[in-house]
């Protein structure tokens, strides 16, 4: 293989959006994939006979429409939109859903505070705007701070009409939240701690802050700003489960050229005088290449795949101290019907069930999860975010039966006493006994279970921490410091090196984003 | 309050002057005597013996403390063989030096390591993933420099090991009065001298010995005073002093790499991969900005300057640590380096300075002037850059 060759290492959706581009722009691409099925950790699979489920990520919700039409993902998969985008059972019987439709929403809203249903359509407003601009950033390959260049202005001059239709008032606004907690700015709105609760839980659904601490914020915009809802949080399936569409991906990349090999390990990423030279597989077979991409978290690649001796003290040092910090479980059932929530009463009908349930009735409720991992702890009372994926999606299991998919929070990689072998069935107990507390029939419903500790996330899905974003999604390593300061174009100390993963910019989600990025630098550099 | 080191009772009793510094956060006397001279016409004439324990000590084992050693250091450690030791430099990510030391090889897979800043941390931070276990040992050794034309007598006098056998940079392990002693031949006086590393409960008796048995041999005990005005007619180079870590330096333009300490020697830019490797080559093509240099005043043309303020002639009575401006010209116009530490040397009967210059001054020979102050005015007397070591006798190495 000659040097214009690219190897890309693993096979999750960012390696294959990324491979895509590559190939399309004439680059002759060979993907790398450990395990026997593309996706990393956007599949879908039969872990019970007969109900397809999405292990790991399953919202389709935040993949950039210009990937998807770049990539035409959407001739081949079907994207279904769920509505309402999260609904909120309240232990006292009451329920409050936000959909789509800000005057459906207000009208729930009201039955909790009149105050709150009347700001709520300018706190729509403003935050669309605010988000508006931050989802430019997040297109943007991050500025080599300090040393700004030409090229980075001319990108960012895009960013211009946003900002400036903003207002000064509203870029004040922007600084001064970003870092602020999101409990502070909901209070700054509202009073209804349902409301609060509701809206707090998706910042705080992919890192392990509580709504209390500094720069959730942050994450509350940023989720807004890839949302394909308009709002805070993303709600849409991929028709057959998440797996269809990095299969598309895979096809898209295969039809534009690129071959995908699954079922192939990297041991090491070779190294020849600062420059990269290829790979070799754990059969001991040698790829070579002059560019290679690497889709795995910044950890594995930098101090397991390459040579750490290689690279520089303070760079090494730098990704040693990369957060990760996993403190998320998945949980899977399968059942034999639909959980009734009595507080969602006529929940079927009016299609509650359609939409992502949370499990988060207020804010302090949520802060209260999250304080017991500060000290290593599971929480007593955890946040649950739980999608039944076969209202909208019958196909997904036999015929009148269901699956239902748990993000469980918080649950720290890091326990203080114990360890995760045997924690796994008291979380599982956990998650079974407060889904009833809402739901008394769901026991007695299951047929089937799984969870997916931090651990397991980890030893699977190569997750450190059990991290699904290869690095906590915290402001302090976002933008110009994601994965770390000084490296966040994607590039890296070995020259021909990229990464092209949810460690860097804009981090993790089914974006396509990081993925899209790392192969426009990838080929300015090839100019 | 400073800790005591292993030889403290035998030090505290001997310390007439009672003036103890603190170094790296041990008490270490100044000066024994109130006054330093006899101390320093010891260790030129006879022999000096100082407590060094508080140099910082590291143990490296393990299958990789090759491949740790190679990644830190400039020099090559898997050229230094078992029993050998290097002094080194080691450098940031940009080649700017952080300290210098020495690597003693224990054995194919062990080095001590002997650092004067705290270096632990740095040594972790470049054993990630490596096969090697990093063992800090500042406390589990006391230590004594053993320095002047006598110390071999006097040290063989206490051993059957035939010391004659010891090569410079060399070292062996041995019983001294019967206690169990590392021994090299190594030092920072520029003169034939050893260092010599026992366990803490057996250093009281290490020292009595050597005193006893030096009593003989011109042996005194030494203080930092007298080392100091030693080590600069070694031309030996001092952290803080003649250069400063990258690690705790405030600026940019206080960092310096190897090669504008004259260390370019012991960068060996062939070897695998080290840190700062990268930077060093590119400064190797361009040549360094700086270089250090040894510089001797002229004494005759300093009298003038004392005698123009009628007054006699004043040579430093101890070494100086400073920044002195060096000018190529007497007008002091024209600002090509500093001057960082001197001192007259009752030995040379010169008054040698190390300093930092611009390159295309730094040939021996040339003429430069260093800033000295009389009666509060600023004189530019000059200088001749000489070779360094300024002192150097053969029975260093022989």
């Amino acid at each position: 293989m000659g040097n214009n060759d690219v190897v890309i290492i693993g096979a999750g959706h960012n390696s294959l959006v990324a491979a895509g581009y590559l190939a399309k722009a004439g680059r002759r691409v060979v993907v790398l994939e450990k395990s026997s099925v593309v996706g990393g950790t956007a599949t879908t699979d039969e872990t019970f006979p007969g109900f397809k489920i999405s292990p790991v990520a399953d919202t389709a919700g935040y993949l950039s429409d210009e990937v998807k039409t770049d990539l035409k993902l959407d001739s081949q998969v079907e994207i279904i939109p769920l509505d309402p985008i999260a609904s909120s059972p309240e232990p006292d019987g009451t329920h409050l859903a936000i959909w789509r439709d800000t005057a459906r929403t207000v009208k729930e809203i009201e039955r909790f505070s009149p105050a709150d249903a009347a700001k709520y359509p300018l706190f729509v407003e403003r935050m669309t705007k605010i988000a508006g601009v931050i989802e430019g950033l997040l297109k943007l390959t991050p500025m080599d701070l300090p040393s700004v260049g030409l090229a980075d202005i001319r990108a960012a001059l895009g960013l211009a009409g946003p900002v400036l239709k903003l207002g000064r008032k509203n870029i004040n606004e922007l600084l001064r939240l970003l870092p602020t907690p999101v409990e502070d700015l909901l209070n700054e709105w509202f009073e209804s701690d349902v409301l609060k609760g509701a809206l707090a839980a998706s910042a705080v659904k992919d890192v392990t802050w509580g709504p209390q601490e500094t720069g959730t914020t942050f994450t509350f915009i940023y989720n807004w700003a890839l949302s394909d809802t308009g709002l805070f949080r993303s709600a849409s399936l991929v028709k057959g489960g998440i797996g269809e569409l990095t299969k598309a991906m895979a096809e898209t990349a295969r039809g534009f050229g690129a071959q995908i090999r699954t079922d192939v390990e990297v041991k090491s990423i070779d190294v020849e005088r600062g420059k990269v030279t290829g790979v070799t597989l754990a059969n001991g077979e040698s790829i070579q290449a002059g560019t290679v991409v690497s889709g795995a978290s910044p950890r594995t690649t930098f101090l397991e795949l390459l040579d750490a001796r290689y690279l520089d003290t303070s760079f090494v040092r730098h990704v040693h101290n990369i957060k990760y910090r996993g403190s998320a479980s998945r949980m899977h059932f399968a059942l034999s019907g639909l959980p009734e929530f009595p507080s969602l009463a006529g929940a079927e009908t009016d299609g509650y069930l359609r939409g992502p349930i949370q499990i988060a009735p207020s804010i302090n409720y949520l802060q209260r999860a999250f304080d017991h991992t500060k000290y290593g702890r599971v929480a007593s009372a955890p946040y649950l975010d739980i999608v039944i994926p076969t209202v909208a999606d019958p196909s997904l299991a036999p015929s009148g039966k269901h699956i239902m998919s748990v993000t469980v929070k918080y649950t720290p990689y890091a326990l203080r006493d114990g360890d995760w072998a045997a924690k796994g069935p008291e979380i599982a107990k956990l998650v079974v006994d407060t889904i009833a507390e809402y739901a008394p029939n769901f026991p007695g419903l299951i047929i089937d279970q799984m969870l997916l500790t931090p651990v397991d996330l980890e030893t699977v899905y190569d997750l450190p921490e059990g991290n699904v974003n290869h690095g906590e999604m915290t402001l302090d390593q976002f933008f110009h410091m994601r994965p770390i300061p000084g490296y966040a174009r994607y590039r890296t100390p070995v020259e021909g090196m990229y990464l092209c993963g949810p460690g860097c910019h804009p981090g993790g989600g089914v974006t396509g984003l990081p993925g899209q990025n790392a192969a426009r630098e990838i080929l300015k550099d090839a100019k | 309050m400073p800790r005591q080191t292993p030889f403290h009772s035998r030090t505290n009793a001997l310390c007439e002057s009672q003036n103890w510094v603190e170094w790296s956060g041990y008490f270490s006397a100044q000066t024994y005597e109130m006054d330093h001279i006899h101390e320093y016409n010891a260790i030129r004439l006879g022999a000096g013996l100082f407590d060094v324990s508080p140099l910082f000590k590291y143990f490296i084992r393990g299958r990789d403390a090759v491949a740790l050693m190679n990644r830190v250091i400039t020099r090559d450690a898997s050229k230094c063989g078992v029993g050998q030791i290097f002094y080194t430099a080691w450098c940031d990510d940009e080649g700017k030096i952080i300290d210098d030391g020495t690597v003693a090889r224990l054995g194919e897979d062990s080095f001590r390591m002997t650092a004067a800043t705290p270096t632990l941390c740095w040594l972790e931070d470049n054993a990630f993933g490596m096969d090697v276990e990093i063992e800090e040992v500042t406390d589990a050794y006391g230590a004594l420099a053993l320095q002047g034309p006598t110390s071999r007598d006097i040290l063989q006098q206490l051993t059957d090991t035939d010391l004659s056998s010891l090569k410079y940079f060399r070292m062996l392990e041995t019983k001294l009065a019967g206690a169990p002693v590392n021994i090299s031949r190594t030092g920072y006086t520029g003169d034939l001298g050893y260092e010599i590393f026992a366990e803490p409960d057996q250093c009281e008796g290490i020292w009595d010995a050597l005193i006893e048995t030096g009593a003989a041999y011109k042996l005194l005990p030494a203080g930092m005073t007298a080392l100091d005005m030693v080590r600069i007619e070694a031309g030996m180079l001092l952290l803080d002093a003649d250069f400063h870590s990258a690690s705790t330096a405030m600026f940019e333009v206080e960092k310096t790499s190897p090669y504008e300490l004259g260390l370019g020697w012991m960068v060996n830019l062939k070897k695998d991969h080290f840190v700062g490797q990268e930077a060093l080559r590119r400064e190797n093509a361009r040549g360094p900005a700086t270089c250090t240099v040894g510089l001797e005043i002229d004494v005759l043309a300093l009298e003038k300057v004392f005698v123009q303020n009628s007054m006699p002639l004043q040579l430093p009575y101890q070494s100086w640590v400073d920044e002195l401006p060096v000018y190529s010209d007497s007008d002091q116009r024209d600002h090509i380096g500093r001057a960082t530490s001197g001192t007259w040397s009752p030995v040379m009967k010169k008054y040698p300075v190390i300093g930092r210059v611009k390159p295309q001054y730094a040939k021996i020979g040339t003429r430069v002037y260093v800033e000295q102050t009389v009666e509060a005015r600023r004189y530019a007397v000059p200088a001749t850059v000489v070779k360094m070591p300024f002192f150097d006798p053969p029975r260093k190495r022989e």
